[in-house]
């Protein structure tokens, strides 16, 4: 099973970083989702991966799971999600003012203004 | 217990909503709650200050929770330091943003400036990793509304790629902070000092991965090359008082270096040995390098300061990577110093809109008010390029003098000084364009003098100025501060044993959750 999380982990960074690297807004914004299922998954495992244990303290039962990593995961979703709504806003709004969705400056200004 | 230590925290949280709700359509009104605020807050935080200059750590368990389980708020000298900092900024940038008309140019100024100062005092305050990276989130995602305030598409794709970059850093801090928890099983900073001191160097591959991870976040949050590039536009897009303000957020990159690299992960610690003692200096002296050559390189006044604040946040770390007590010292000085400079040369670039449609440097009629704003031009130069009398070579001074004792020390001193002279030029040569070469250019007839800035914008700015002169003319007092705030920040016992001995709820049945 750690095998198989790490991969997925792996594979789902893989994916995003490459997709970041597009430099259109939709691929981009794919990329940073897929970056952020990878950590969740991250953080998730950071606990220990245990199957079927318990979370919260129950009379009888020996074997438990850290329940602070899925706690932790939780405010990274929401923290995530919101970003990703954010994001998609702007990148919209930008896309619909200048009719161009590159994430990277404009080559006719950059010249221009170039450091 | 004392409660006056969350309510940095928790007094913008309220304000925001209660603006945002009440005030939505009242500019006037939503004026009068954001200065009440600020003002509220920086009585508050002077007294946080206060409290703690005689070495005393503050402590505040949210809901009573004993440290390692629940969230603590900590103010030691340097954080009660940094959010009295921000408090005072925030006033002269709210000045400003009143005066020039800025927070009406859009909506929702206020309540997302609340919302930044509230992120911001969190993260200085919050004694804890995982709480650190939500005060990030809060501070970040206000941050973006404040970037596009009063929009243009400009700013639009500048916001775009500041929001995509962060993101990506957040993504790497949430990566940080799981390697942390797995090896060590805690991310409150007290307790982990205890824990990664416990690390078995032969078993250390985890805990230096996460260690470099971490450092790499800070690095985005401070700009330090080659991870500045989300600064040079976004800082130049942003509204004025925005960016203004923003000039306190390099600073919690910063911040949050000092803290985790002297507390956490000591330089003298055996497990980390090698990693940020070795490569974050040059990384510092190149940052500063980059920096002061964009001043001289740039077309425009906005990105000048701009690369002004990357240079400026090279310097800050310079003295920082050195991590001794003495160079530490210097960089606190330093950090106040930078904070002051580039939020009043950003409110001085703004000035010079009144009457100049664009900031190239290239010159044309001559700006509105243009003799006041060349004397506030000139003098924010001087500060920032560290040329006596003001603060910058005081603390230029003091960041040399801590580094006779590193092995770089010439090539610290041949980089600062040499970097130093390029700014110099760079901002001589902007100003003369701007201000002096325009005096010869005829306005055409058929152009109206625009209006001068208002006497409020001129007061913010002048505020920040003359802060910056107390800030060299008690020079002694505050560098006798700083060094007594580096000695805490070297032993940090007294906030570890404060953090971790004080009871709360749970602290009787206190063993190992693992």
């Amino acid at each position: 099973m750690e095998l198989l999380v790490a991969s997925a982990i792996g594979i789902l960074t893989a994916a995003g970083l490459y997709l970041v690297l597009r430099l259109r807004t939709f691929p981009v914004i794919m990329g940073v989702s897929l970056l952020t299922y990878a950590v969740n998954v991250f953080l998730f495992a950071s606990g220990r991966l245990t199957i079927g244990a318990s979370p919260i303290l129950i009379k009888g039962v020996e074997t438990y799971t850290d329940p602070l990593p899925q706690a932790l995961v939780l405010t990274a979703i929401v923290i995530s999600f919101g970003m990703t709504a954010v994001i998609v806003m702007i990148a919209l709004g930008a896309y619909l003012g200048s009719d161009d969705d590159h994430v990277d400056d404009p080559a006719e200004p950059a010249a221009e203004e170039a450091q | 217990m004392t409660h006056w230590i969350i309510l940095p925290v928790v007094l913008p949280a309220i304000l925001a909503p209660f603006i945002v709700l009440a005030a939505r359509y009242h500019i006037g009104i939503q004026r009068v709650f954001s200065v009440a605020g600020v003002l509220a807050l920086i009585a508050i935080t002077a007294g946080l200050a206060w409290e703690a200059s005689d070495g005393t750590v503050m402590l505040y368990r949210l809901s009573d929770w004993a440290a390692p389980f629940g969230i603590v708020v900590v103010g030691d000298r340097l954080s009660t330091l940094m959010v009295l900092l921000t408090s005072v900024l925030a006033f002269f940038v709210l000045l400003y943003a009143i005066g020039s008309g800025w927070d009406d140019r859009g909506r929702h100024f206020h309540a997302l400036f609340q919302f930044q100062l509230m992120g911001i005092m969190g993260a200085f305050l919050t004694g804890d990793l995982f709480n650190l990276f939500v005060f990030f989130e809060v501070l970040l995602i206000a941050s973006y509304g404040l970037m596009i305030h009063s929009g243009g598409n400009e700013r639009l794709r500048a916001g775009v790629q500041y929001v995509l970059y962060n993101l990506l850093g957040s993504t790497l801090f949430l990566f940080a902070l799981g390697a942390i928890y797995a090896e060590t099983g805690t991310l409150n900073m007290a307790d982990l000092s205890q824990r990664v001191a416990l690390i078995d160097p032969g078993a250390s591959v985890g805990i230096r991965i996460a260690s470099v991870l971490l450092l790499l976040v800070f690095a985005i949050k401070a700009a330090l090359v080659p991870l500045h590039f989300w600064l040079p536009s976004s800082y130049a897009e942003a509204p004025a008082p925005v960016a203004a303000l923003f000039a306190i957020m390099t600073k919690v990159g910063a911040y949050a270096i000092i803290r985790v690299y002297t507390m956490i992960f000591p330089p003298d610690l055996e497990v980390t040995a090698g990693l940020h003692g070795l490569w974050l200096l040059p990384a510092a002296l190149i940052s500063l390098a980059i920096g002061m050559v964009g001043v001289l390189a740039a077309r425009k006044l906005d990105r000048l300061v701009a690369f002004a604040v990357i240079g400026s946040m090279g310097m800050v770390m310079v003295a920082i990577s050195m991590f001794t007590p003495v160079s530490i010292a210097a960089a606190l000085y330093y950090i106040v110093h930078s904070t002051l400079a580039a939020a009043a040369l950003f409110l001085i670039v703004d000035l010079t809109r009144a009457g100049r449609d664009s900031l190239h440097l290239r010159a044309l009629p001559p700006v509105s008010g243009a003799a006041l704003t060349a004397a506030l031009y000139f003098t924010g130069a001087i500060a920032m390029t560290g040329l006596p009398p003001l603060s910058g070579f005081v603390g230029k001074l003091l960041i040399l003098d801590a580094a006779f004792t590193s092995p770089l020390v010439v090539w610290t001193w041949g980089i600062v000084l040499s970097a130093s002279l390029i700014s110099v030029v760079g901002f001589a040569r902007a100003g003369s364009t701007v201000f002096w070469k325009s005096v010869s250019i005829e306005r055409p007839a058929s152009e109206p003098q625009a209006p001068r800035p208002a006497a409020l914008s001129y007061v913010a700015v002048g505020g920040l100025l003359s802060l910056l002169i107390a800030h060299t003319v008690f020079a002694g007092q505050v560098h006798q501060y700083m060094g007594k705030m580096a000695t805490q920040l070297f032993a940090p016992d007294r906030y570890v044993s404060t953090v971790l001995d004080t009871p709360g709820k749970l602290s009787n049945g206190k063993k190992e959750a693992h």
